[in-house]
């Protein structure tokens, strides 16, 4: 009975895939260049890019929507929106809620940004990380004294007030931040490496919407248009796809 | 704007016209409208169930009380933004729970699997392919009534407080003249509640405006997220790229909330003078001599 209901229910979604299916795509829209509210108002950025490039493969109908960094797992698991695309690193912790598909960038080191002439002892002091990120739970395990909020750019001004020593993110958000503050701020300390490649994170229940994407990411290694997106985004980054 | 279009080679006041023109800055405008709407759309419902609240806790019917007296002090006594939090969650689950088994009573796997919370495609709500807005109205939706739950519960409190300071003798007088409890409680006892209601209805609507912001937790992008996001330093990935700003877009929401209290002051206090005529009250004493 319930491999009959299985079939139906197969047979009914691949009927409905002619007339494209919705999905909708939860990001964050505040951690340039991944993903961020460009001045019109609507999401963009790198993953804006590879998230349309995705769902037209798969012939999905996307639906952008934001939710705040914080609680963006638990709106996922209760159905507000069907994908997190917002620079989500892969780790074990994350998969026993959700899912991950394949990455669609890969793991990039953190690294750590001060007021310029910091010494590379900031590092231990009190560093700034957002909340419930991979950077977070690193900094409090490093034994420096972490100071968490709850958007990226709060992370930043707090370095800038004196409010914390330094910021630990993602290098390529902070790239952007360090070469437009005319010698303010500069990298300390050395690169850390934690965390995965960055994946779609799905719900568990959501098979088939996981290996749709999959499959769409596939391509996109396969023909190069996601390395020329990183490319595009990163500052001529080469890109291993 | 035409002179828009590219914005890097704009100076002075036209960087400034153009800049505060921008699609994000239209949506921050808009959020106002969106707080002034929920506080217009919750002010009335909070009465009703204020009102309701109040009475139920007067009630000769004991089970009835008890509802009463459940409502007003669990919800006084649970933290707003556990309740925020709580509220909307439970109330969306629970439509769609109902819509799950209404709509799809074939599909047999189990709603709950593990973390996640599963309905068929039919009985989402609103469905996944409504357009955006249908999304936001229902969050806002979600958003005013938890508002009205805990608001509701202070509100039948003060009205119960404000229900009880009526003198004794005023209902007496009413009891004297034959009327029924019932003609006691709606002509004698409720029009004369108000002016000792009001001061606790005052405060209140004033903490309603100061919570506003909570809406965010809703998932409605209200005047303090757009703020937030707008005031971020903006590096040139933006049109528009400037410094750390949030300190002028946040005086400017003080400006905004002050000069609501101000006008819900003025408002407040020709309410309260024109319930004090003919009051045995201080205030209704003091217009009788200048009057």
């Amino acid at each position: 009975m319930r491999k009959l209901v299985l079939a139906a229910s197969i047979a009914a979604m691949t009927a409905g895939a002619a007339a494209a299916e919705t999905v909708r795509m939860g990001t964050e829209g505040a951690y340039p260049p991944y993903n961020f509210i460009n001045d019109a108002g609507e999401v963009d950025g790198f993953e804006r890019e590879v998230g349309d490039a995705i769902c037209a493969i798969a012939n999905l109908d996307c639906v952008w929507v934001t939710n705040d960094w914080d609680s963006i797992i638990p709106n996922l698991v209760s159905g507000n929106y069907d994908t997190i695309i917002a620079g989500m690193s892969i780790t074990d912790e994350r998969d026993e809620v959700i899912d991950f598909t394949q990455e669609y960038f890969p793991p990039d080191p953190s690294a750590y940004m001060a007021l310029a002439g910091a010494s590379d002892d900031v590092v231990n002091g009190v560093v700034a990380a957002q909340t419930a990120t991979i950077q977070a739970g690193y900094v409090a395990s490093s034994g420096a004294t972490v100071v968490e909020f709850s958007t990226p750019d709060e992370t930043v001004a707090a370095v800038r007030s004196g409010e914390a020593d330094a910021v630990l993110a993602d290098f390529a958000f902070l790239a952007d931040i360090v070469n437009e503050s005319n010698g303010e701020l500069i990298f300390v300390g050395d690169d850390v490496a934690i965390g995965g490649g960055i994946g779609v994170g799905v719900r568990e229940s959501d098979a088939e919407l996981k290996a749709a994407l999959n499959a769409a990411i596939d391509q996109m290694k396969a023909d190069g248009s996601l390395n020329a997106l990183i490319a595009k985004w990163f500052d001529g980054r080469e890109a291993s796809y | 704007m035409e002179m828009c279009a590219d914005p890097s080679s704009l100076e002075g006041i036209n960087w400034w016209m153009c800049y505060l023109t921008t699609g994000k800055h239209q949506a921050f405008y808009a959020s106002f409208g969106t707080v002034l709407l929920l506080l217009a759309l919750t002010a009335p419902v909070v009465m009703v169930l204020g009102f309701s609240g109040a009475m139920a806790r007067k009630s000769s019917i004991p089970p009835l009380r008890w509802l009463g007296m459940i409502y007003t002090n669990v919800v006084r006594g649970v933290p707003d933004i556990i309740f925020f939090l709580f509220v909307p969650i439970a109330m969306d689950q629970g439509i769609e729970y109902f819509r799950h088994r209404v709509k799809c009573p074939d599909v047999l796997e189990p709603i709950r699997q593990g973390n996640d919370f599963v309905v068929c495609t039919a009985a989402k709500m609103p469905l996944g392919s409504s357009p955006q807005w249908m999304h936001e109205a229902y969050g806002f939706s979600l958003a005013l009534v938890a508002f009205a739950l805990v608001f509701g519960a202070f509100a039948a409190n003060t009205l119960y407080g404000g229900m009880n300071a009526v003198p004794r003798g005023q209902l007496e007088t009413g009891e004297a003249f034959g009327m029924t409890q019932r003609q006691v409680f709606w002509r004698i006892q409720v029009p004369q509640m108000w002016v000792y209601a009001l001061p606790g209805l005052t405060n209140l609507w004033m903490i309603l405006i100061k919570a506003t912001p909570l809406l965010f937790l809703l998932g409605v992008e209200d005047i303090v997220y757009w703020a937030r996001e707008l005031g971020g330093s903006k590096t040139s990935r933006f049109a528009y790229p400037h410094p750390d700003w949030r300190l002028y877009y946040f005086a400017f929401l003080l400006v905004f909330y002050l000069f609501m209290t101000w006008a819900s002051e003025k408002v407040f206090a020709r309410l309260t003078r024109k319930l004090s005529h003919g009051q045995a009250t201080l205030g209704g004493e003091a217009l009788k001599v200048t009057a």
